[in-house]
């Protein structure tokens, strides 16, 4: 069995920026990736980001996993893609993973849970006709893969990630027929729903899928509008023929890995589920397991960086590492967490923090 | 209707970020449609004439139109593609937009197309003066078109003819 003194679980922008501050620091760092490639979400993230220089804004998502593995990749950090964990094991403090079609496991001292977040899924009739895709997959399709998915789309949902892929689904030549969303409000950035809007297309607020029809693929889609308080409002269904319905109705933290090492958890929905407990440093109430990104509350690729900053240099902290730059960092990751965090769009985020956010965590 | 509920401003909240008409009448001049307290500041980055501050990351844009001297350096860096500079001094009856557009293929100069407003609906045609598509708009072009007067604070996008 190898001995690690970091493992660093998911190589999106929260487990790509641990590896990276871990390493640095000086501790001997091995990042397992599922994927064959490393960047997690950001590899089809087409749109430019947004927050300052420090978390790569204006640059695009798809660009930023290289100045990262770059970095790590210089700094002598294990990078092991197609490699899916698969369990950690408390008692001798094992963590399991597939690769290659074979089982193996490493035995680390600290653990960084970067496994990001799965999407929410919509029930209605006829849900599972093909056709009907989570917006992920549409964005992988499109952006990783060069696929185009249909050639009429009904988006569901106008948070950020609902409305950048309807304008990447018309950047690829799709027709966006409209967008509907649930709630009286378009909870996305305005700007991003400024973007679709003048490329014509509508916004329905208020608004549903009721069942989706076709015989072997989506051909017709039947919305009904609802009251403020989301109750449907018969008389008001119409149809919309698609071949392509994208579910965007949000995201909940990915955790089977820190509910099966007993960390314990809190339900927050402000961060879109169930999410560890964890200190200012990211540290889950298991003392070896630390956590970043969307598996610990669903926001932004920019927070996710910074928390896998943060979690990268305390689990190095651990052993003592200190490339003499540690208060610093720290003190500045910190810093750009309270920053980014400080307005007025993210209440929601500092309201759920609070529920989780534990001074000293409990052994 | 409101940006939060249609994802386009009101008369209202545009009239926050019109620049001053003393300004318009002198030459080019930004407009920054942000109307969202969101965590970004590459504007205040990529502007050299201090004309654009964002003093703490959550704040809107501060815009000191008089400062701003039309350069839109500006405009392919604003993730939200939410900057457009405005020339009311073009010609006497034309008015030169600047407008970042994401889509292929790219307008070429000299061809008409189609000026659309903040809805997508149709205004009438443009003339395609210049696409900048360098590295530094890194593949966010910036295409300055010209339109009937009219249309300087309505035009925020086109439509290539194919």
């Amino acid at each position: 069995m190898k001995n690690r003194e970091i493992a660093v679980i998911g190589g999106g922008p929260a487990g790509l920026t641990a590896a990276l501050y871990a390493s640095r620091m000086g501790a001997e760092v091995t990042l397992l990736e599922r994927h064959s490639i490393a960047g997690g979400q950001l590899v089809k993230q087409t749109h430019k980001f947004f927050g300052s220089q420090k978390q790569y804004a204006a640059t695009r998502g798809i660009d930023i996993p290289q100045y990262l593995l770059e970095e790590i990749e210089r700094q002598g950090v294990e990078i092991l893609l197609d490699a899916n964990v698969l369990g950690y094991y408390t008692e001798d403090g094992v963590l399991g993973y597939e690769k290659d079609k074979k089982f193996h496991v490493l035995k680390p001292e600290r653990i960084i849970v970067g496994t990001g977040a799965t999407e929410n899924v919509l029930p209605f009739a006829n849900n599972d006709l093909p056709g009907i895709y989570g917006a992920g997959a549409v964005q992988t399709l499109m952006n990783e893969y060069g696929i185009v998915p249909g050639n009429k789309a009904l988006m569901v949902g106008a948070g950020n990630i609902g409305l950048i892929i309807s304008y990447q689904l018309m950047q690829a030549g799709v027709e966006v027929k409209e967008i509907i969303v649930r709630g009286p409000i378009i909870r996305g950035y305005g700007v991003h729903a400024s973007k679709v809007r003048r490329m014509g297309v509508p916004i329905n607020t208020c608004c549903t899928v009721k069942s989706a029809h076709g015989n072997t693929c989506l051909e017709k889609v039947t919305t009904i509008n609802l009251t403020e308080n989301r109750e449907p409002i018969p008389g008001t269904e119409r149809e919309v023929d698609v071949d392509l319905l994208c579910i965007s109705t949000g995201l909940s933290p990915l955790t089977e890995l820190l509910w099966q090492a007993g960390c314990q958890m809190e339900y927050v929905a402000e961060l879109g589920g169930h999410v560890p407990l964890r200190d200012k440093n990211m540290r889950t109430s298991q003392e070896s397991i630390f956590v970043a990104g969307d598996a610990s509350g669903i926001e932004e690729a920019s927070m996710a960086m910074v928390e896998g900053m943060l979690a990268g240099l305390c689990a190095a902290r651990d052993f003592g590492y200190d490339d003499g730059m540690f208060n610093e960092l720290h003190y500045d990751a910190i810093m750009q967490l309270n920053e980014l965090r400080s307005g007025e769009d993210s209440e929601k985020i500092r309201k759920g923090l609070k529920e989780c956010l534990v001074k000293e965590v409990i052994r | 209707m409101t940006l939060i509920k249609s994802g386009v401003p009101s008369r209202d909240e545009l009239s926050t970020v019109i620049p001053p008409r003393q300004k318009l009448e002198k030459g080019p001049v930004v407009v920054v449609e942000c109307f969202q307290e969101i965590p970004c500041n590459p504007c205040e980055t990529a502007c050299k004439q201090e004309a654009i501050r964002v003093p703490n990351i959550n704040d809107l844009p501060i815009v000191d139109h008089e400062l701003c001297n039309g350069c839109s350096l500006c405009i392919s860096k604003c993730p939200g593609l939410a900057i457009f500079v405005i020339d009311e001094t073009y010609s006497p009856n034309e008015v030169l937009v600047k407008i970042p557009y994401e889509f292929l293929p790219l307008p070429e100069e000299g061809d008409i197309v189609t000026a659309l407003d903040r809805e997508g609906k149709v205004l009438g045609d443009a003339r395609v003066l210049k696409v900048q598509d360098g590295k530094y708009q890194d593949r966010t072009a910036v295409i300055s078109i010209t339109v009937a007067k009219d249309f300087s604070m309505e035009v925020r996008n086109i439509k290539v003819r194919g």
